[in-house]
C-alpha cells in the first residue's frame, strides 16, 4: 500500500505549480488553467482523506468542487471572450480599464 | 508524470501546448482517483474535466488570437517575488505534513470498508441524494447561473 504522505506530496507539488502559474504568467487563459490545477490538487487531498476515513463524504465534496470548477471555467472564459472583443488582449497587466 | 506535465503546462509559450499538457495532468489525476478506489470520480474527472472543461478552454484559445501573444513576454515583472512566495507556501505545507508525521509510522490507507468498496458509485449516490441533498440543489442553481452568465457575457453586442 502507498503511504498517505506520497499522495499529499503529489497534491502539494501540483498546488504549488498552480500557484506559481497564477502568480507569474501574464496570459489570463493560462492563469485560469492554473486555477483548475489548484482545484485538482485539492481534490486529490479530499479523496485521500475520504479514503482514509472509509467514507464517501470527501468524494461528494470533490464532486461539488468539480461542479464549481466547471462553473468558474465557463464564466471566466465568457469574461475573457467579452474582454477580447473589446480590447484585443489576453494579458493580465494590460487589463487596466478600471485603473484610475 | 502529473507533476512533469503540470510544470510543462505552466512554462509553455504556446497556449495550445499548455492545454494539452493540462489534459495530461488531469488524466494522471484520474488515474490517482482510480488508485484510491473512487471509480465514480474517475469517470466524472475524465468526462467533465477532460471532455468538458478542456474543450471549452481549447475553443476559447481558438477564438482568441494567439499569434500575437506568443511573441510577447510570457511572465510578468513580479515573477521573482511570486515564485519566492509560492516556494515559502510549499515549504510551509511541507513542514505541516512533516510535523504531523514525525515520530510515527507512515500512515497507511486502511482496507476499504466492505459496504463501500465494490459499489463506490452507489455509495456516492446515496450520500449525494440523502445527506447532501441541499448542497446538491444549490450546486445545480449555481450551474444554471453560471450558464446564463457565460452566455450573456460571450454574446456579441448588437449595435
Amino acid at each position: 500500500m502507498i503511504p498517505v504522505d506520497y499522495y499529499l506530496f503529489l497534491s502539494l507539488a501540483l498546488f504549488t505549480i498552480g500557484v506559481i502559474g497564477v502568480l507569474t504568467r501574464r496570459n489570463v487563459i493560462i492563469m485560469l488553467m492554473s486555477i483548475e490545477l489548484i482545484l485538482n490538487a485539492v481534490n486529490i487531498n479530499l479523496m485521500v482523506f475520504s479514503r482514509m476515513w472509509g467514507t464517501v463524504d470527501g468524494q461528494v465534496f470533490a464532486i461539488f468542487i468539480i461542479t464549481d470548477a466547471a462553473a468558474e471555467a465557463a464564466v471566466g472564459l465568457g469574461i475573457i471572450l467579452a474582454f477580447f472583443h473589446n480590447r484585443e488582449t489576453v494579458l493580465a497587466d494590460e487589463m487596466d480599464i478600471m485603473k484610475w | 508524470m502529473a507533476v512533469a506535465s503540470a510544470i510543462l503546462m505552466v512554462t509553455r509559450r504556446n497556449i495550445v501546448h499548455g492545454a494539452v499538457f493540462l489534459i495530461n495532468t488531469l488524466l494522471s489525476t484520474a488515474g490517482i482517483f482510480l488508485l484510491l478506489q473512487a471509480e465514480f470520480l474517475f469517470v466524472v474527472q475524465i468526462i467533465l474535466y477532460v471532455g468538458g472543461i478542456m474543450v471549452l478552454f481549447v475553443f476559447v484559445i481558438m477564438l482568441v488570437n494567439l499569434d500575437v501573444s506568443m511573441r510577447q513576454v510570457q511572465f510578468n515583472r513580479q515573477w521573482f517575488v511570486a515564485g519566492a512566495l509560492a516556494l515559502v507556501l510549499a515549504a510551509q505545507f511541507l513542514f505541516a505534513i512533516h510535523a504531523t508525521q514525525a515520530g510515527r509510522d507512515p500512515l497507511r490507507l486502511p482496507a476499504m470498508a466492505a459496504e463501500i468498496s465494490p459499489k463506490n458509485t452507489e455509495a456516492v449516490a446515496d450520500a449525494l441524494f440523502s445527506h447532501y441533498m441541499l448542497p446538491f440543489e444549490i450546486a445545480s442553481i449555481l450551474l444554471l447561473v453560471a450558464m446564463i452568465g457565460a452566455v450573456v457575457m460571450a454574446k456579441r453586442r448588437v449595435g
